[in-house]
């Protein structure tokens, strides 16, 4: 028999304990919240985590440090390449590596289309389990569009592994500027019409202001920091005050709130995709043409292979499309070249030695990324807030520790003070705005 | 007795598809997969034009049970509870290599398959599927319980 | 304040509960002992230091190489806007410390994960219960001496005898 949790050990005897929970629809996942009621009125509650708990930290442990970054992609997986850039970003720190710039500006460009469809997906949810199921659909609307710019470039639609240490995987798809374009065109018609359905809505504004309401010092003290922070006031953004990439030399505001409510995270939310789309344009707009490799004096693999038993290759290769935007024309402008952290160019690797041997000594166990002995916390704004990774290194290629610094666990941990007092429907709304991803609390 | 099982085959034939065009599911969401299911039921994948896009989000009133994401040690129990108070005749999709198999997880925490803890009629690989991909598995399952045949040992004379 | 007149002040704010400064990849890390680590952090808390966030609260486990576990805390002022480490070494015979639990209010749930993962105690910690692992999970996963791969199934799963 389990031992009791503390709030059946403080129940009083004429209240009813509810469950809320591991499986319920509105609870993103799996946290499991019990209630003690009076009622419809919340005397007490309890927040039990740790269902998804992964092995995320353990699991880093035992792998290369370009292995594991498929794990980083589904940690918070709303906002996957968010994850990747602060994992590699803390690797690079150790190393003390510059990206190119035209990498920086790809991952500015990712990031930002991460952020926006991470809003999108939590408003969307807030919305539908408090009722208002158009929202929930023109959200996810606007969010296809995102994710089919994200999948032309990456390959992926959610998890992609694309933001790479030292750079990125692949250079942007051909016609990047059209479906950017159109994404950007879908979400901001989608943000108009979800504000003008929710923003001064009465029934969506009588269940979220004045609900869940943290103050200032309460939100500091429980180590608050995006979105749900910028809500009560202040300011803080890694972007802005730790900056990170190109960010300093970026155009855009950040939104606060007032009153620390769910309509104030709301609003908060819905006004940082603007931001974020104010980015991306501006981005777009520095982003140079590469130049087309062309078809040009390409030779066809096989005979660069037969030719490469006697001469060094020395014309471009024509290599499989899945490769393609990753060519070895391409490759300084995407990856920090030294140290050499990315994966060798495949022309290289597979017509001559000396390439083959490098492709090797970068996975083979044991050798590969191995980043100087020490410890480096980096953090990005993630979307939920200050995501940093602690990485203790050894000197090995496995890292001797891995920590992520979750935002959202840090939001759900103020879960039971929000909602203590309240009704059985403001837990909805309350959690609804605090955009609990459960891989990114339990790791 | 072959007027009995014209019969017979017809009622089946007409149950399976009576069945398979009303699934009303449960997701039990956890992880990553969560947000390819909600593509799969949104605007750009309806889910409902296959008629199973009716979400029930008890399991008393759902014979689906769609598994999305990893299911932990942790939670292993509630996913038998939740599959032991749905209502017979039930289907299990596993939807996502963390449900077939424990996906990319292999640790001390994750269990490796759910049909290490529940029986479960169609899986969808994929980290995370494809809502397409979705679709075809449903379209798989549907495909089963149109061929599900019915028990009819107490009609017939011994 | 600077990143110099920054140190000096932390110096001798700590006095002799400081063991030693470390420059690790551009951040400043503190090096501290552990029975003055509550103290210390609750004068960090107040001007003019003014770290008023507890961002980050781990653990590395050092136990087989050096017999200690090493607890890490990330401190972030946000008037100052500059970011802090401290760090403090447990035994790894009996890890217990000071709980935080009064300063800052998320400190509750990262000591219960630190206790979770590691085994770590926090002396004068209200409810010190697994966070992420299940009431019944023997041991404690993070540490290096928990094999990566050992499952504890709760109910009994299929291919098991």
């Amino acid at each position: 028999m389990e031992p009791l949790t503390r709030i059946q050990q403080q129940a009083r005897p004429e209240s009813m304990l509810l469950n809320m929970g591991p499986s319920h629809p509105a609870m993103h996942g799996t946290i499991r919240v019990m209630l003690e009621l009076d009622a419809e009125k919340i005397l007490n509650a309890e927040v039990e985590v740790g269902y998804l708990h992964r092995g995320f930290e353990k699991t880093c442990e035992n792998k290369s440090y370009f292995n594991l970054l498929i794990y980083t992609d589904r940690l918070n997986y709303v906002s996957p390449l968010i994850n990747n850039l602060g994992y590699c970003m803390t690797v690079e720190k150790m190393f003390g590596a510059q990206v190119p710039e035209r990498a920086q500006l790809i991952r500015v460009l990712m990031s930002e289309l991460s952020r926006i469809s991470d809003h999108l997906t939590c408003l969307a949810a807030m919305a539908m389990e408090s009722g208002a199921f158009t929202v929930f659909l023109y959200m996810m609307k606007a969010r296809e569009y995102l994710w089919d710019t994200i999948e032309f470039t990456t390959g992926a639609r959610m998890t992609t592994s694309y933001i790479r240490i030292g750079g990125v995987r692949t250079d942007l798809h051909a016609d990047w500027r059209a479906s950017l374009a159109m994404a950007v065109r879908e979400t901001r018609k989608v943000l108009k019409d979800v504000s003008g359905l929710l923003d001064k809505n009465s029934i969506f504004v009588g269940r979220t202001r004045g609900v869940g309401i943290i103050s200032r010092e309460d939100a500091l003290s429980y180590g608050w920091t995006g979105p749900g922070l910028r809500s009560t006031g202040i300011p803080y953004d890694v972007r802005k005050a730790h900056p990170y990439l190109l960010y300093d030399r970026l155009n855009f505001e950040v939104p606060v709130g007032e009153a620390g409510d769910n309509y104030d995270r709301y609003i908060v939310r819905m006004r940082e995709m603007e931001q974020s789309l104010r980015i991306l344009e501006q981005v777009a707009a520095l982003i140079p043409d590469s130049a087309p490799l062309g078809p040009g004096p390409a030779v066809e693999p096989e005979e660069a292979l037969r030719r490469s038993r006697t001469a060094r290759a020395m014309e471009p290769v024509r290599l499989s499309p899945n490769l393609e935007g990753s060519e070895k024309a391409r490759l300084a402008g995407l990856t920090c070249q030294e140290p050499p952290l990315a994966v060798p160019a495949k022309e290289e690797t597979y017509t001559s030695m000396e390439g083959l041997i490098s492709h090797f000594l970068f996975f083979m166990a044991g050798k590969g990324i191995r980043p100087p002995k020490g410890e480096a916390y980096f953090s990005v704004e993630g979307g939920n807030g200050e995501l940093g990774f602690y990485i203790v290194s050894d000197g090995s290629d496995k890292p001797y520790r891995l920590h992520l610094r979750a935002p959202c666990f840090h939001l759900v941990a103020a879960l039971e003070q929000l909602i203590k007092g309240r009704l059985i429907a403001d837990v909805i709304p309350t959690f609804g705005s605090m955009n609990m991803i459960g891989g990114e609390l339990d790791r | 007795m072959s007027g009995f099982d014209f019969l017979a085959t017809r009622f089946e034939t007409a149950l399976g598809w009576g069945r398979k065009f009303s699934l009303f599911h449960y997701p039990f969401i956890t992880a990553c997969c969560g947000m390819e299911y909600m593509s799969t039921a949104c605007a750009h994948f309806d889910i409902d034009r296959f008629g199973a896009g009716l979400t029930r989000f008890s399991p008393r009133q759902a014979d689906l049970l769609l598994v999305v994401g990893t299911i932990s040690h942790k939670l292993a129990p509630v996913l038998r509870t939740v599959y032991d108070q749905m209502l017979e005749p039930k289907w299990v999709i596993a939807f996502g290599a963390c449900t077939v198999s424990g996906g990319i997880y292999q640790n001390y925490a994750v269990v490796q398959g759910i049909d290490r803890v529940i029986p479960v009629d169609v899986y969808i690989p994929g980290c995370p599927p494809r809502p397409e991909m979705v679709l075809d598995g449903l379209l798989k399952l549907q495909d089963k319980i149109q061929h599900q045949k019915q028990d009819w040992r107490w009609a017939r004379k011994p | 304040m600077g990143q110099e007149t920054l140190i000096d002040a932390l110096r001798t704010q700590l006095g002799p509960a400081l063991e030693g400064i470390a420059d690790s990849f551009g951040d400043v890390v503190l090096l501290l002992r552990a029975e003055s680590v509550r103290p210390a952090l609750a004068a960090l808390r107040e001007a003019p230091f003014d770290y008023a966030m507890l961002l980050d609260l781990t653990c590395v486990d050092f136990a087989a190489s050096e017999g200690r576990y090493e607890l890490v805390y990330h401190l972030y002022s946000l008037s100052r806007n500059v970011r802090l480490r401290l760090k403090a070494s447990v035994p790894a015979g009996h890890p217990s410390i000071a709980t935080l639990v009064g300063l800052w209010k998320n400190a509750e749930w990262l000591e219960r994960e630190v206790f979770d993962m590691f085994g770590v105690r926090f002396d004068g910690h209200p409810y010190l219960r697994r966070l992420l692992t299940y009431e019944g999970f023997e041991g404690h996963p993070l540490r290096k001496s928990y094999p990566w791969r050992l499952e504890q199934p709760r109910i009994p799963l299929k291919d098991d005898v």
